[in-house]
């Protein structure tokens, strides 16, 4: 007589301490084994999309803020671009120099936190926090700027809020000399332990294919070998001024795909990005970078599409005009919403531990999947 | 000692319940220490200052930390069994507090002078075993289930080495009595066994690197039979947010907590007196050369608690370093690595000690 | 066999080295600031709080049209001719009485927006953010000068002058028709 066995549903709940925000996943167990993956999402919609039908177009920048919290340069900087592409209005080199350069410093921000994450989910406490001091030292260039440690406001349609402090520059430099012994010691620390690269190695490999047909984008993408970055490939703004490389997922420490390799690509974009921020902060032009903004936007009518490299992959724009001052629909193409259907096909076979650090690799942020 | 109390007392019953009492005054020492220090470290490995609002330096933290566990109600979920439920703790909490019968704090505070004692401490602590499954089954959740699960089959699993390498010491000193072993390795480090024993000669330094690996391999075990990181899957905070004991808060949770640290005292306990010397001071005694007799346990009672505290300190640093290992990781390094090296260095330390 | 041997030896140095950092970390100092007892220095364009200067608000309604999230709420009242309500700190002069400037820190957003348009920078951001409060009502800062009963007076005065203007539009209004007949 055979037992009647069945799969045990396990919730990891919308509050569990790993999940990275409010996401509810819905696991079918068999004893340690996954069988399937159900993410519940709509914890943290705020509507987003329906407020900015009601806003002015200069008025929507502080709600793209919010979108994707972490990154929040990179979701300004999209907005803008999108708007300025429909209005049809050109911004100064100085405007452009100092995008980029706060679009890399938010970059790496951006990436110390999904690696500090990424350990501290599989255990690696300490990591951690030492990510997060580095955090604080972005965190308070950009502050002295703009004024706001997080939610920033700053890139706005047609130029900036406030032109750059004046200790910026030697702040700046102050920081690249100060982070490179830091990755090194992370390196040392976190990335080539026997006990992490056991727990990243060919766990959660994600084919080429599947990548591709999912949609998945950033680091997630180049993770699988595939040499694709928006900066390079769609260049916007001046980052085809500068030299830099595109990591990619070599399978260094077991498969070509699996966690080690998103995280090993995203350690290199912030060696990259520190290139990049090295090579344009010496040649900042003059200029002043309230010039270009239109007192009132009233674009004309028409439709624009506008996708930027966020840290955690392309955030697109697509923005409806009907030649009023309030736009007729924003939408958003978020990364993370597109990147968290991966999760069902990579946890198949894998262990529930497997779980959490496949979702900690693949660097979600409720803000984006929601909206 | 139990001797001494016997004829001052007269009675059995009072004899051994003063006996008893050290043991349990050291265990919660070394859980309002402990809890205090491990704070108070991982605080400075992380750049972080730790707590320091609470008496001076902080030193009064665990027991607020008590005094609010002791007044916290004792919620209970509804379809527990509740039999079970409450006998958990107990059990946890002896299987720990048991194994100090047999541990020498110095040559004149030992509780019994059993002659089998390493066997007893090895077989008491697998009590715990009993106390973790019930705990997790009885909580009626899934989460602990699980953890009480992986924490079984860890602890089981890790008696074999750690059983291997005792054998091995066995072996070079022919008793099993933890008195006797700590006596061998008399005053001096480089008596000590983890140096190679203290007869000199030639098996004296072919020991020596057979040892070493020895004292790593039971290390790893005891670090795995406390379920501190990095085996801490039982109680891993972000994936089964607090395992088997999550269904419990207040003094059972606290129950559970000084078992933990009296349990991390009584493996370092058992590590320092199979390789470093047990109560006996490094450098000589002090009541030996200026000519008091009576110093000399108070003495070597203190070198006994520097050790063992010196590996309580080596097992917090290691858990603020290491990530966690993986439940299927974990029982291959047990029974793929450590279990075949147990096994090599036992018979080569064998045909060493034959010479 | 190989791959044996070089797992444990990479297993026990990696944990070496990770050791030895964390170690070299004991000794460095906190990074910790004890908060209470010693605050950190703010930038000066830090967005906290907001001020409204009153003597300098014209009153002109650009903050609250600015704001994303509709925290400002301003009422004015138009003044009599002849009144005088003084000149802004720039040499403007006033024209309207301000009766209802709150703004409600609860819904604020701290995004600056309403800072910019101002035309005589009235309204601005200060440092202090330190200001909760157990009852959320508490958070709905009124900067208004004027009183109830001043408010309510100023708003008959200039009813009063309305109607009384209306009144004067109309007689003058019926006047020439009388007039204009014998011309046409």
């Amino acid at each position: 007589m055979a037992l009647k066995t069945e799969h045990m549903v396990l919730n990891m709940g919308p509050q569990h301490p790993s999940t990275h925000g409010v996401l509810r996943l819905e696991l079918e167990i068999e004893g340690e084994l996954v069988n399937k993956v159900t993410p519940h999402l709509g914890y943290l919609h705020r509507c987003f999309e329906k407020h900015a039908e009601a806003m002015q177009y200069n008025q929507v920048v502080p709600y793209t803020d919010r979108l994707d919290y972490l990154a929040a340069i990179g979701n300004n900087f999209g907005y803008a671009l999108a708007v300025e592409k429909l209005l049809g209005i050109e911004v100064p080199e100085r405007v452009e120099y100092i995008r980029v350069i706060m679009a890399e410093l938010q970059r790496i921000a951006s990436h110390l936190v999904a690696i500090g994450s990424n350990g501290a989910d599989i255990g690696a406490l300490t990591p951690f926090l030492y990510l997060f001091r580095d955090r604080e030292h972005i965190l308070s260039i950009i502050e002295e700027t703009c004024g706001a440690r997080m939610l920033y406001n700053y890139i706005w349609v047609g130029g900036l809020s406030h032109d750059i402090h004046p200790d910026f520059v030697r702040k700046t430099k102050e920081f690249c000399n100060y982070f490179k012994p830091t990755i090194v010691e992370l390196d040392n620390l976190l990335s080539y332990n026997k006990i992490f690269i056991e727990r990243t190695a060919n766990i959660g490999v994600l084919p080429v294919d599947t990548a591709i047909n999912f949609g998945s984008s950033g680091p997630t993408l180049r993770g699988s070998g595939i040499k694709f970055d928006l900066r390079r490939d769609d260049p916007y703004s001046i980052y085809d001024r500068f030299d830099f490389e595109i990591p990619v997922g070599k399978g260094l420490m077991g498969t070509v795909g699996d966690c080690w390799d998103r995280y090993y690509v995203r350690i290199r974009e912030m060696e990259q990005s520190l290139r990049i921020i090295e090579q344009a902060i010496d040649h900042i032009p003059e200029g002043d970078v309230q010039s270009a903004i239109p007192k009132r936007i009233k674009p004309p009518k028409g439709t624009v599409y506008k996708r930027v490299e966020n840290p955690r992959g392309e955030l697109g724009y697509f923005i409806v005009s009907d030649g009023t001052v309030n736009p007729f629909r924003v939408k958003v193409r978020a990364p993370s919403f597109v990147n968290l259907e991966v999760l069902g096909e990579l946890c198949k076979g894998y262990l529930v531990a497997d779980v959490i650090a496949i979702l900690g690799s693949i660097d979600i942020v409720l803000g984006e999947v929601d909206r | 000692m139990y001797q001494y109390f016997y004829d001052l007392t007269g009675n059995t019953i009072l004899a051994t319940l003063i006996v008893a009492v050290f043991p349990l005054v050291n265990v919660l020492i070394v859980a309002l220490i402990g809890v205090y220090l491990e704070r108070k470290v991982s605080a400075w490995i992380q750049d972080r200052v730790g707590p320091n609002r609470t008496g001076p330096f902080g030193l009064f933290q665990t027991v607020a930390d008590f005094v609010k566990m002791l007044q916290k109600e004792d919620a209970t979920a509804k379809d527990i069994d509740s039999k079970l439920y409450n006998i958990a703790p107990v059990l946890v909490f002896t299987g720990s507090f048991a194994a100090y019968a047999a541990i020498p704090f110095s040559s004149k505070l030992i509780g019994s002078e059993a002659e089998v004692g390493l066997f007893y401490v090895i077989a008491i602590s697998s009590l715990v075993v009993g106390g973790i499954l019930m705990a997790g089954w009885s909580s009626n959740n899934k989460y602990s289930l699980l953890g009480a699960m992986r924490s079984a089959a860890q602890i089981i699993s890790y008696e074999i080495p750690t059983a291997i390498i005792v054998l091995s010491i066995v072996m070079l000193t022919g008793t099993l009595s933890l008195d006797k072993i700590s006596n061998m390795q008399t005053a001096y480090f480089w008596n000590w066994n983890i140096f190679g024993g203290a007869e000199f000669g030639i098996t004296k330094f072919l020991l020596i690197p057979f040892m070493v690996v020895g004292f790593i391999i039971i290390f790893i075990s005891t670090l795995a039979e406390v379920n501190r990181t990095p085996f801490d899957i039982p109680e891993a905070e972000s994936e089964l947010v607090a395992g088997y004991f999550t269904e419990y808060c207040g003094m059972k949770w606290a129950m559970f907590m000084l078992s933990e640290y009296g349990n991390m005292f009584a493996v370092s306990a058992i590590v320092s007196i199979l390789f470093f010397g047990g109560y006996h001071s490094p450098i000589g005694y002090l009541g030996n050369s200026l000519g008091i007799e009576w110093l000399i346990p108070f003495e070597q009672a203190f070198w006994f608690l520097a050790k063992g505290w010196l590996f309580i300190l080596i097992q917090m640093w290691l858990r603020w370093t290491l990530p966690r290992l993986r439940v299927d990781q974990l029982m291959s390094l047990c029974w793929k690595y450590l279990i075949p090296y147990a096994f090599v260095n036992l018979i080569i330390i064998g045909v060493i000690s034959l010479l | 066999m190989k791959e044996y041997f070089k797992n444990t030896w990479l297993g026990i140095y990696t944990v070496l080295v990770g050791m030895k950092i964390t170690f070299k970390h004991l000794f460095t100092p906190a990074v910790t600031i004890q908060y209470p007892e010693v605050k950190l220095k703010l930038p000066e364009r830090e967005r906290n709080r907001l001020y409204v200067n009153m003597d300098d608000c014209i009153g002109c309604d650009q903050c609250s049209r600015a704001c994303p999230v509709s925290c400002i709420e301003i009422e004015t009242v138009k003044s009599i001719p002849g009144e005088d309500l003084g000149v802004t700190s720039n040499g403007k002069k006033k024209a309207l009485w301000v009766t209802k400037f709150n703004i409600d820190f609860a819904k604020c957003c701290y995004c600056q927006l309403c800072v910019f348009p101002c035309p005589t920078e009235c309204i601005y951001m200060t440092d202090i953010f330190e200001f909760s409060e157990y009852d959320r009502n508490n958070l709905i800062y009124k900067f208004a000068t004027l009183s109830e009963e001043e408010a309510k007076e100023k708003k008959i005065n200039f009813e009063k002058f309305t109607a009384e203007k209306e009144a004067q539009k109309a007689a003058a209004a019926a006047k020439p028709k009388d007039e204009q007949k014998p011309a046409s």
